[in-house]
């Protein structure tokens, strides 16, 4: 009987859980160990704090084997951890033009000041499947790195000097880049603590990109890109690298204590010249995006988004901010999309019941007459 | 079954409710200000909890923010208390509170649920907090939301009137069903959540309070006691309830209660059992003592 089946939810949540875990290691292979998560599948890791809002590869790595691979529930994860923690304090903005580097392209200029850096990127790498894989052993892996270092402090390789001049800095400095991007107003507001409305401000604009979930963000970029609105953007400069969080000093006033650095990607997109109304002559638009972790199409994507809301009275999905930022939360959009999985029975119901008086209406003969007239 | 009413021991790696009490607080004020602008949806910053977006976070962030030790809690999911997301959440909650639960209406403080108002009337030391997936009323007419706060604000609904007219034109009825659009205190129209249209006449003024939790659209809205709530509807095309006429519910007997329309499993031959089951087993207890 269909009321006896609803109920005993206890016992068959438990044997969900149970069937799940059986799944996961009848195989009977060496467990993963979360460190090898770390190590070894850096890119899940960053998108995934990326996408969960807290840096922590620990953390992400651990919800990554809780959910069996799958980003976007151990995003989920993460982020459900992250609203316990308490917020102990605000940290400083970060001026990133003192990142650490280990990869920093500009599509724009052949050659910027301090060079590009190509770092570890598999852009050249072919695409092609690398069956020795299956036979890496540590004591291949092992002989490796320990060549490879040694090799490395021979050359005595160091990519870092403290700071490099940013390539948006020098069309600014040219007049190129329009310097007002600046004087929109951005209040300090942590979309995790406030509430948000709309037209959303920038910063909030860009903290929501910054913890969307890759792929929607991509298919939104993509679209002003390929033609549902117009934004084809130059990459001024994509910069991969370490950058120090700092945090106010308890007591002294003007000083400040670095509590660690994290790896984040960070890229400035140029678009269409144009001319605002304040100014005399026509410049760049700039479009900015970063993120937690190495996640490049992700960084780009937000940069290209930040600029295609910008876009005023656009008509393009990607120009609407609503559209753009209610619909690219993992979280939100998975859950939602999934919920549809709970029972339904009482809307159903009531939906039935109203097609069923339709169809009634519709059987006496006045009415169907009605109804045709209205519908030719 | 219970086993289900006794309070599993609380886990005290997390803080009571779960939520931090700064959060808590700041949910706490939306509240206030949904109680004194009935039916006017308050943004609040919706927190992510170990329950999926659209599973129930807007109805748990009230119920943690209000919820204390002395409450005796009810969860229900389609008027069930033994509904798979009704037992995981009505776990939930025990687990970081410890309190209390039932099944009677009568004997909560604190009722959570999704799609149902409960069948008894409830009272002015009860709140009934309801999960809703879309708080906007005016969505089916209007996707932005900047413009369906202009249209709040400006009260100007003309496009839900003909949306509803164009409906009756087109159906030769009103053709909307659950989360039927509802005026409240003469001013905001409002999504009463999925609740079918039997239970819209409960929400019209009733002696509890009501609160409404959208936790991914980040909304929350109140219905406070002794409030005036009702259907839109027109002079010449009242509002209707679900037609249950005629039928009764095959294990309590009531009539006159919201039935679920069930398919028997071998004989796929079609039966109606009460909606709320609490509700049918205090019906058939009652009549179990009148027999004896």
């Amino acid at each position: 009987m269909g009321y006896v089946a609803v109920q005993g939810g206890i016992k068959a949540i438990e044997n969900a859980e149970e069937l799940a875990k059986y799944l996961r290691l009848k195989g009977k292979s060496v467990p993963v160990e979360v460190q090898q998560i770390i190590d070894q599948m850096s890119f899940l890791v960053d998108r995934v704090m990326g996408e969960g809002g807290l840096y922590s590869p620990f953390h992400a790595a651990l919800a990554i084997k809780q959910a069996e691979g799958d980003p976007l529930e151990a995003a989920f994860y993460v982020r459900a951890y992250r609203s316990t923690l308490r917020r102990v304090v605000d940290s400083i903005p970060i001026d990133t033009k003192y990142m650490r580097l280990s990869r920093r392209i500009s599509s724009a200029f052949k050659n910027i000041p301090g060079g590009q850096v190509l770092g570890a990127t598999p852009d050249y790498r072919q695409r092609i499947l690398d069956f020795s894989l299956t036979e890496e052993t540590s004591e291949s892996t092992d002989t490796f790195v320990y060549e490879y270092e040694a090799r490395q402090e021979a050359e005595q390789k160091e990519l870092n000097s403290e700071s490099f001049c940013k390539v948006v800095d020098m069309l600014r400095d040219q007049g190129l880049v329009s310097r007002a991007e600046q004087t929109e107003e951005t209040p300090r507001k942590d979309i995790t603590k406030d509430s948000i409305d709309y037209p959303l401000h920038r910063s909030g604009r860009l903290q929501m990109l910054s913890r969307g979930e890759t792929g929607g963000l991509l298919a939104l970029a993509y679209s002003s890109m390929r033609g549902f609105g117009s934004i084809h953007p130059t990459i001024a400069e994509l910069r991969i690298g370490w950058v120090k969080v700092k945090i106010p000093h308890p007591y002294r006033k003007n000083e400040s204590i670095t509590i660690g650095s994290i790896q984040i990607s960070e890229v400035e997109i140029l678009a269409s010249a144009h001319k605002k109304k304040d100014e005399d002559k026509p410049t760049f638009s700039l479009g900015y995006g970063s993120c937690f972790g190495h996640n490049e199409v992700k960084a780009i994507s937000i940069a290209t988004l930040d600029r295609t809301m910008k876009v005023e009275g656009g008509a393009a999905p990607s120009e609407n901010q609503e559209f753009v930022l209610y619909h690219t939360d993992g979280i939100e959009s998975s859950g939602f999309c999934s919920h549809f999985k709970l029972p339904h029975y009482i809307t159903f119901q009531s939906t039935l019941d109203r097609l069923r008086a339709k169809q009634k209406t519709m059987e006496k003969p006045g009415m169907a007459a009605v109804g045709e007239v209205l519908h030719a | 079954m219970l086993k289900n009413l006794l309070p599993e021991k609380i886990d005290h790696r997390y803080n009571f409710a779960f939520i931090d009490e700064g959060a808590k607080r700041e949910i706490r004020r939306s509240l206030l200000k949904a109680v004194a602008i009935p039916g006017h949806q308050v943004p609040f910053a919706s927190r992510e909890l170990p329950i999926a977006r659209g599973w129930g976070t807007g109805g748990l962030q009230i119920t943690m923010s209000v919820i204390g030790p002395a409450d005796v809690l009810k969860v229900i999911d389609q008027g069930c208390d033994g509904s798979v997301n009704a037992v995981n959440l009505r776990k939930f909650l025990v687990k970081t509170t410890g309190v209390k639960t039932t099944f009677d209406s009568s004997a909560a403080s604190i009722i959570q649920s999704r799609h149902r108002i409960p069948e008894v009337n409830l009272r002015e030391d009860q709140i009934c907090v309801l999960q809703v997936p879309l708080p906007e009323p005016l969505r089916m007419v209007e996707p932005r939301e900047v413009e369906t706060r202009r249209m709040h604000a400006e009260q100007n609904y003309s496009r839900m009137w003909v949306y509803i007219y164009e409906d009756i034109v087109q159906n030769g009825l009103i053709s909307l069903a659950a989360g039927y659009p509802v005026r409240v205190n003469r001013h905001y129209i409002m999504n009463p959540s999925p609740i079918p249209k039997w239970d819209i006449g409960k929400l019209n003024n009733s002696e509890n309070l009501t609160l409404l939790g959208a936790g991914r659209e980040k909304r929350v809205y109140a219905v406070p006691p002794y409030t005036e709530v009702e259907p839109m509807e027109f002079d010449d095309y009242p509002f209707t309830k679900e037609d249950f006429s005629g039928l009764c519910c095959s294990r309590c007997g009531s009539t006159d209660v919201f039935l679920d329309e069930i398919y028997n499993e071998s004989s796929g031959e079609k039966y109606y059992v009460c909606s709320d089951s609490g509700f049918c087993d205090q019906t058939i207890k009652q009549k179990e003592g009148q027999d004896e």
